[in-house]
């Protein structure tokens, strides 16, 4: 009776936290398609034109492009830096080693905001001018401690003896990282490449400390949230950006399954970002 | 496989190992090893772990560099040579079956950098599978496999190669009891046919003793001995030896006369005894010694016509029935410790039980001196 009684109770905590975890996310899509310029209920009418606004708007296009650019970059990038690292951690012991890896994954709990003022501060005392490249130093900052994590569980779950058993049948280093390592740690790369871009993507704070002149996307939104009469275009974008940001994660969360399926770890529940 | 098909232990060492030291840190995983291995031996290294028997075989196929001493393949020193220029193959112990290929893919891995033509390629991959017992599993996932089939995979992966030495790290480890007994046989087999040198590193005593030409019996870094099954079970070198193979009974005795041909010995519940020089391999100085002999030298003479060469009385203080076998721990007077006696159980013959009398027959031919 009691147990069950403690059911209900746990029942409704589970679909309020849920509610009020993604309630906000669904009120999106709903007033992206709203007939009113005021974000309010009552709904008004169903339109796309929030989403014709988007499409007919060059400066927030050329933000998106800024974006796109960075977050390629800083994926790319931190996904290279990510390989070495991981790789290094799984199989190499040096002294220091767990410092380093610390220090490395530091950023990943370091208030944001600290890391852009710091960044700012260097940038500047070393008068480099603050443009895209800058976005996209900071942003590799934060998206190496992501990539690391989700590769290094990769090279971790690589049997070592896969890559002496190559050797041993007259492969070359090179050509065994080219016909085992790599193949069996691909869907870990395309994983971490697809975090790394999505951070990226969405990534405020340090893009409105260290962009220049041109904005990416985050920082072009927040511009808009000072016009009310933008506000429902901006809507309409964040549920495009929702839309982006959901389908990169699933595909990338597939791709580290998959990861692990492939070195034969199947079942170890080896922290994921889902 | 055929070229290397002389079958038999030849007399010219394929490998020479020459005074082998493998330290990490302060730790000597090897102290000083020297052996030869012939060509077309079935070599084994066994050892309980950490003896520093894996650590010589990685050496071999060229993992690990010695820290000191040297290491001979068919006349080429290898010092300095990678694995992948070495005429070692290996079956590892994870067997490490590449999961991305099937497994023809697998077992033509090694042979792609070759440059064989396809319609060659594809008859050495067939050779190799139907030598395994795997024909016509080319295009199986390798994910798909049981156990011993990975094993066989990796066999022929490894012998496609056609090396001059197979190397085999505690092949028959992850496989169940029945599986790894015909493993022995077919190994045993497979090497006998294709003729090469097969070096097996092995925890296993009775895996040894069945499969090997030569066994070098490690412990702490050093072979303490190296010698065929039949020696070695007979004729241990030390107490350590003796224990490691087999069952061995271990009586206190004194050496009373070490000077001729023959050892004057006082054991224990045996009494008196001689033996030729033969029976004391470890050398034998005279005083206290001990004396070994196998449970299956030690007979119980259940009906009062039956003779041995030599008898004592004893008291049954317990007896394991195993269907085939029974083994019985007698107590011998004068002895400290029960010794256990292996008998079969033949028909009609009774199983004795705890308490109960029992004459034991022995031979001074089946006593091994120990120091």
């Amino acid at each position: 009776m009691s147990a069950q009684r403690g059911g209900t109770w746990l029942r409704a905590y589970a679909i309020g936290f849920l509610a009020f975890l993604y309630g906000p996310v669904v009120l999106l899509p709903v007033f992206a398609f709203n007939d009113a310029a005021i974000i309010a209920f009552p709904l008004t009418g169903f339109t796309t034109k929030w989403f014709g606004q988007l499409w007919d708007n060059p400066v927030l296009h050329q933000s998106v492009r800024n974006s796109l650019y960075v977050g390629f970059t800083a994926a790319t990038l931190s996904t290279v830096l990510g390989i070495c690292a991981a790789r290094a951690s799984a199989r190499y012991d040096f002294p220091g080693k767990k410092g380093i890896i610390g220090f490395i994954m530091l950023p990943l709990v370091l208030p944001e905001i600290i890391i852009a003022v710091a960044l700012l501060v260097v940038l500047i005392q070393l008068g480099l001018e603050l443009s895209l490249w800058t976005v996209i130093l900071g942003h590799v900052l934060i998206c190496t401690p992501f990539a690391i994590a989700i590769l290094t569980s990769a090279f971790h779950n690589l049997d070592r003896s896969l890559e002496e058993a190559s050797l041993d049948l007259g492969e070359t280093r090179w050509g065994t990282f080219r016909r085992v390592t790599l193949p069996l740690v691909t869907p870990g790369v395309i994983s971490s490449l697809l975090i790394s871009f999505t951070i990226s993507l969405d990534e405020f704070i340090i893009a409105f400390f260290l962009t220049g002149t041109e904005p990416t996307m985050p920082v072009y939104i927040w511009s808009q949230l000072r016009f009310t009469a933008k506000l429902p275009s901006v809507v309409a974008l964040g549920c495009v950006l929702l839309l982006l940001s959901l389908t990169l994660l699933f595909a990338a969360e597939y791709f580290r399954r998959r990861s692990n399926r492939r070195t034969g770890s199947e079942g170890a529940a080896t922290g994921g970002m889902m | 496989m055929t070229e290397t098909a002389t079958g038999g232990a030849g007399a010219r060492p394929i490998i020479e190992v020459d005074r082998v030291e493998k330290h990490y840190g302060p730790v000597k995983a090897l102290a000083g090893v020297t052996t030869q291995i012939r060509s077309g031996e079935f070599f084994s290294l066994l050892g309980p772990s950490g003896c520093g028997k894996t650590t010589l075989l990685r050496m071999i196929a060229g993992f690990d560099e010695p820290t000191h001493g040297t290491i001979v393949i068919d006349g080429r020193p290898m010092a300095g040579v990678p694995a992948n220029h070495r005429p070692t193959n290996m079956v590892f112990q994870s067997y490490a079956i590449f999961p991305h290929l099937n497994v023809a893919e697998n077992v033509s891995y090694g042979l792609v950098r070759q440059r064989l033509s396809k319609h060659e390629m594809q008859r050495r991959v067939d050779e190799a599978l139907s030598m395994v017992d795997l024909a016509g599993y080319g295009e199986r996932a390798s994910h798909a496999l049981s156990g011993g089939q990975r094993q066989r995979v990796a066999l022929a992966r490894a012998l496609v190669m056609r090396p001059k030495v197979l190397l085999l790290d505690e092949p028959l480890s992850a496989l169940d009891k029945k599986l790894r007994e015909q493993m022995q046989v077919e190994l045993r087999h497979l090497q006998r046919h294709v003729g090469i040198t097969f070096i097996l590193v092995t925890h296993d005593q009775e895996e040894a003793l069945t499969m090997s030409d030569r066994i070098a019996v490690m412990f702490e870094g050093r072979i303490a001995q190296l010698a065929s099954p039949q020696e070695l079970y007979r004729r241990p070198v030390s107490r350590q030896v003796a224990s490691f193979i087999g069952v061995m009974n271990f009586l206190d005795a004194r050496l009373t006369d070490g000077q001729g041909d023959r050892l004057a010995l006082e054991v224990a519940a045996l009494g008196r005894v001689e033996v030729p020089r033969a029976q004391a391999p470890g050398g034998a100085r005279a005083g206290q010694v001990s004396v070994g002999i196998r449970p299956e030298m030690l007979t119980i003479l259940f009906h009062d016509g039956e003779r041995a060469e030599r008898e004592v009385e004893g008291e049954v203080v317990d007896a394991s029935y195993f269907g085939d076998m029974t083994y019985y721990d007698v107590l011998l007077p004068g002895a400290g410790r029960p010794a256990t006696i292996s008998m079969r159980n033949t028909a009609g013959r009774r199983i004795l039980t705890e308490g109960m009398k029992a004459r034991v027959g022995w031979s001074p031919e089946s006593i091994v001196v120990l120091e």
